[in-house]
């Protein structure tokens, strides 16, 4: 071995504590990275990347059965490049005896699960239905899963006596259907599904172009119904866009911060090497020489963590982009190779940077300059606290430890940084994750205990395609809400009925949303202005007053074919059903044509729910209603996800802001072992010197916490706005309102506790190190 | 006869797997007692010094200081007993150079709990003692040889200890300061202070002690006692 591996390697070796910080450091910082990286890649587009993978179809359509053959379906069209079917469809309900849902299944005839050319569905679990009586349901279905966990094997009783077994769960981008089965099993199919990919589907008028050359190429009336990519690319994009700013500022943080941490540690670890530096110049080393054996003495840790770092991040983004799968609805998410790459590249070039630069430094100092430097800090700075520390009427040793850090101003100005952005990230991460559990919540206002004829989850998004959600005939909606009256345990309820209108001056549909009875108590959230109290007024979700281009206090027309209603908007509601596009008013507004009735109901304090249902069902049961328990104590998997990113994200930057903590204490009680040693002759015990250590990091902690809280919630504030720009919509109060004195008050506390974390090692060790030897260490 | 101060008995340590740097060792120090240790590099005197100020531990033997068993004291527990009955000097002073001269002379009684105000008046009056008086806000590093290591030896004394221990307190004087150091330490011991000097000086040990142990390869070589040369 060379006489520079052998500096190399006794350096590396000799400076363990440091060594591992190094280490740990980069492995912390590429693990987050990889981890961010992969995530802010997987969010960026991931339904065009799903879209892509499963060559999804720009138009779904859903034909006639009676009005066109299947060999008319199968001609080739204008401007069609790939098509599949058509399928036989039809629409099967669920028993209301069985488990589960009973809300009609749009079934789809497939015999194969997409091997074709347009989309390829994936089967996520289980198998393909190949046999009569097996199905295979969407993923997006509450058919998908059961109380154990897969819904495969889960038997579907039909309202006809007839049954179908889960033997698979599926997804498609395209949501063609709720659940597919073997097309023999279809003997007398309402109608045919046939998707299409468009030479131009990029726009809505190149999608229109190409369902009117689809439409013309057959019977007048066959189209019964279709649905453009665009619609569910919007949905996609809508829902993904309040989430990309959220990993987006993670990202960012985790970045800074591990530039931040590794600069200090590397940095600091030159620095401390100074005198050793010193030495192999004396011994005959070229400066060259001694830059490039410190380089390597950093680059050897920062290596080892940085493969570590891409396995670790590698293996955490497994379980989080599967969650993200399910969030986003996209299919296989992997680590984008070029990110560990990126990732690999960028943090060895900063290390290698950084320790250059400070190698750099040492290694232009006269050599007798350089060994005398060595250990000793420069005389003279922060004596001015010193005096005034030991006239604080607290312990010695704290006097002598809170001075210390204006002995060192770099160095803790550095341990100060990493604590403020330590702080600044937790601050925003627990403000952040708060929000949108508070958005999440806003989003479904659905604080009922039980609910009539609600949908499943998922019900409020673009459903299954063209074809069909025939409901069952709706129970008397009046009748119904007298049978909730007279149940015993029911303190509130109220019940909605939707309709579609349109606007003036707006195309497409808006959804009405009428109501009966007082809704305010199930936790619908406004932006602005107030909750509707008669008719003649409404509120709008901000997609809506943009769309429209009014504003709270403005009036806008309803018509839904038949008679014209203009109502007041007095309120900016939080509401994401239907892209935004719906206004919700008292049911006395608008009375004809609502259907799609559901009852929301809250019970008395103590009503035990399960048995409240079964009662209330015993009464609605000659009405022809269900009710079910409400969701409201279900997490969903956005927040899941969500609080799982931050709990990991917040937790290693605060693991890396005491990690430089750690590092600069270390390298500081290094340097002062003598003085460590006279103090413990002089009779400092052991419980003094950890008080010291520790003292000497408080001021650092409180000074980062008191700066990085406040900045931490200003960019809460700044970034939360952004978030509902981005996503096109307004946010209530409650998303801004996270931050509670309390809460602000722990967090700054939490800032000085980074700060003692970090310092207890160095601290115990000053502690246990010997008197005798300490006094003795040059 | 006075009561002992120190006494060691049957005392060995050793180092690894190293030549025992104590060997064995039997002594007795008593009150008002001045001492020399003696002996070359890697005789053990250090090692001696370390045991009697409990800042290492024998691996036989018995060392009792004022009373006081401390070859098995704890880190916290020497802590104290150094507080309470040991003032060390160093060779190389071992002052803080972040604190002024007062704030290094008070800084044991701190440690040890005494009132602020009697600490302090305790540490001038130690500081005029010993004529440094004029530096008490002065940064050591501002000091020549001397004065620093009377400073040193002040804050030894700051918590009125039984037993002074110096080691190699003249070795990184000139001979005028090391000669006004040995006056100092003569003086000392004058007025009833106990007194261990660990030092390669001849010249010293004759000058403020009264005995002399020679220390050889862990061992007591010589005990004997000697006539002040001034």
């Amino acid at each position: 071995m060379s006489g520079l591996g052998r500096v190399v390697r006794s350096g590396v070796a000799r400076r363990r504590v440091q060594t591992a910080v190094i280490g740990l450091a980069t492995t912390m910082a590429v693990t987050s990275s990889v981890l961010g990286g992969s995530l802010l890649v997987a969010s960026t587009a991931p339904f065009d990347d799903a879209f892509a993978a499963q060559r999804g179809a720009h138009l779904s359509a859903q034909f006639d059965a009676g009005k066109v053959t299947p060999e008319q379906l199968s001609a080739p069209v204008t401007g069609v490049t790939a098509s599949a079917g058509p399928f036989p469809t039809t629409s099967v309900t669920p028993s209301d005896e069985g488990p589960g849902d009973p809300a009609p299944l749009t079934v789809v005839g497939r015999a194969e699960p997409g091997d074709g050319p347009v989309d390829a569905v994936t089967l996520t679990d289980g198998e393909w239905a190949d046999a009569p009586g097996e199905v295979v349901v969407s993923a997006d279905s509450p058919h998908a899963h059961s109380p154990t966990g897969s819904g495969v094997g889960r038997r579907i009783p039909l309202a006809d006596g007839s049954t179908l077994t889960v033997v698979g769960v599926a997804r498609s981008v395209s949501r063609t259907a709720d659940g597919w089965v073997p097309p023999s099993w279809i003997t007398s199919p309402g109608g045919y599904q046939v998707l299409y990919r468009f030479a131009s589907a990029a726009t809505a008028e190149q999608v229109d172009a190409g369902r009117a050359a689809v439409t013309a190429a057959l019977p007048e009336g066959a189209m019964t119904g279709s649905q453009s990519w665009l619609v569910l690319k919007r949905a996609a994009d809508r829902s993904i866009a309040v989430f990309v700013p959220f990993l987006v500022a993670f990202g960012v943080l985790g970045l800074v911060m591990s530039l931040l941490v590794v600069g200090n540690v590397v940095a600091g670890a030159v620095g401390a090497g100074t005198r050793r530096i010193g030495i192999l110049k004396a011994l005959g080393f070229t400066p060259a020489q001694v830059v490039w054996a410190y380089l390597a003495q950093a680059l050897i840790p920062a290596a080892v963590g940085t493969a570590i770092g891409v396995v670790a991040g590698n293996l955490l983004a497994i379980p989080v982009l599967a969650e993200t799968e399910d969030v986003y609805g996209a299919v296989r998410l992997t680590v984008a190779p070029w990110v560990d790459v990126v990732v690999v590249v960028a943090a060895l070039a900063l290390v290698s940077v950084t320790a250059w630069a400070s190698a750099l430094r040492a290694g232009r100092l006269r050599t007798v300059d350089a060994i005398a430097v060595g250990r000793t800090p420069r005389p003279g700075r922060g004596r001015w606290a010193a005096r005034l520390t030991a006239r604080l009427a607290v312990p010695r040793p704290v006097g002598l430890g809170l001075a210390r850090p204006f002995a060192r101003p770099a160095r803790a100005l550095a341990m100060v940084a990493a604590v403020l952005f330590g702080a600044t990230a937790v601050t925003f991460a627990v403000g952040l994750a708060s929000s949108l559990n508070q958005l999440q919540i806003a989003r479904n206002h659905n604080s009922a205990d039980v609910t009539i004829g609600v949908d499943g989850p998922g019900g409020s998004g673009p459903g299954p395609g063209p074809g069909v959600h025939p409901r069952k005939p709706e129970a008397d909606p009046a009748a119904v809400s007298d049978a909730i009256s007279a149940q015993a345990g029911t303190r509130a309820h109220y019940r909605t009925s939707r309709t579609r209108v349109t606007v003036s001056g707006v195309a497409g549909a808006t959804e009405l949303v009428s109501f009966t009875g007082d809704a305010t108590w199930d936790g619908y959230q406004l932006v602005s202005g107030r909750w509707f109290t008669g008719p003649g007024e409404a509120v709008a979700p901000t997609p809506f007053l943009t769309a429209t281009g009014t504003r709270v206090g403005d009036t806008v027309t309803l018509n839904d074919g038949e008679k014209s209603v203009t109502v007041r908007i007095v309120g900016d509601v939080f509401e994401m059903g239907n892209d935004g596009m719906v206004v919700l008013t008292d049911a006395a507004t608008f009375t004809s044509g609502s259907t799609d009735t559901s009852h929301y109901i809250a019970v008395r304090p103590g009503t035990d729910v399960t048995s409240y249902v079964e009662g209330l069902n015993t009464a609605l049961k000659p009405l022809g209603a269900t009710a079910r328990p409400g969701r409201s104590n279900q997490a969903s998997d956005t927040v899941i996800l969500i609080n799982s990113l931050t709990t990991i994200l917040t937790l290693m930057l605060v693991a890396v802001a005491a990690m430089g903590v750690l590092n600069a204490v270390v390298l500081d009680t290094r340097e002062r072992i003598r003085d460590l040693g006279v103090h413990k002759a002089l009779g400092m015990t052991p419980r003094q010197t950890i008080a010291m250590v520790i003292a000497s990091v408080v001021l650092i902690g409180v000074v980062g916490g008191a700066v990085g809280v406040p900045a931490g919630v200003a960019l809460h504030r700044a970034v939360l706005p952004a978030m509902g720009e981005s996503a096109g919509i307004g946010l209530p109060a409650s998303v801004f309102a996270v931050h509670d004195p309390l809460t602000l008050l722990l967090l700054a506390i939490g800032g000085s506790l980074i700060a003692v974390v970090g310092a207890v090692p160095p601290a115990t060790w000053a502690a246990k190190t010997s008197t005798a030897r300490a006094l003795r260490t040059e | 006869m006075t009561t002992p101060v120190i006494e060691l008995r049957d005392v060995s340590r050793r180092y690894d797997d190293g030549p025992p740097a104590l060997d064995d060792v039997t002594l007795t120090v008593r009150a008002g007692e001045a001492v020399a240790v003696l002996g070359p590099s890697g005789s053990g005197k250090s090692t001696l010094l370390n045991l009697i100020a409990g800042l290492d531990r024998p691996d036989t033997g018995i060392v009792t200081v004022a009373g006081e068993r401390v070859d098995g004291l704890g880190e916290a527990a020497s802590a104290r007993y150094r507080r309470a009955r040991i003032g060390m000097v160093f060779q190389f002073f071992n002052l803080l150079d972040d604190l002024t001269v007062a704030d290094n002379v008070v800084l044991p009684a701190q440690l040890a709990g005494m009132a602020r105000g009697e600490a302090a008046k305790r540490a001038a009056e130690l500081l005029d003692q010993l004529g440094v008086a004029r530096h008490a806000n002065a940064y050591p590093g501002r000091l020549s040889g001397g004065e620093r290591q009377r400073v040193a030896v002040a804050r030894a004394l700051m918590n009125r200890p039984a037993l002074l221990l110096a080691d190699e307190p003249t070795g990184a004087l000139d001979t005028a300061s090391g000669e006004d150091v040995s006056a100092l330490l003569t003086e000392l011991n004058a007025d009833g202070q106990t007194l261990v000097v660990v030092t390669h000086d001849l010249a010293l040990a004759r000058s403020c002690t009264r005995r002399t142990i020679q220390l050889v390869d862990g061992r007591i070589a010589g005990d004997v006692a000697v006539e002040p040369t001034r």
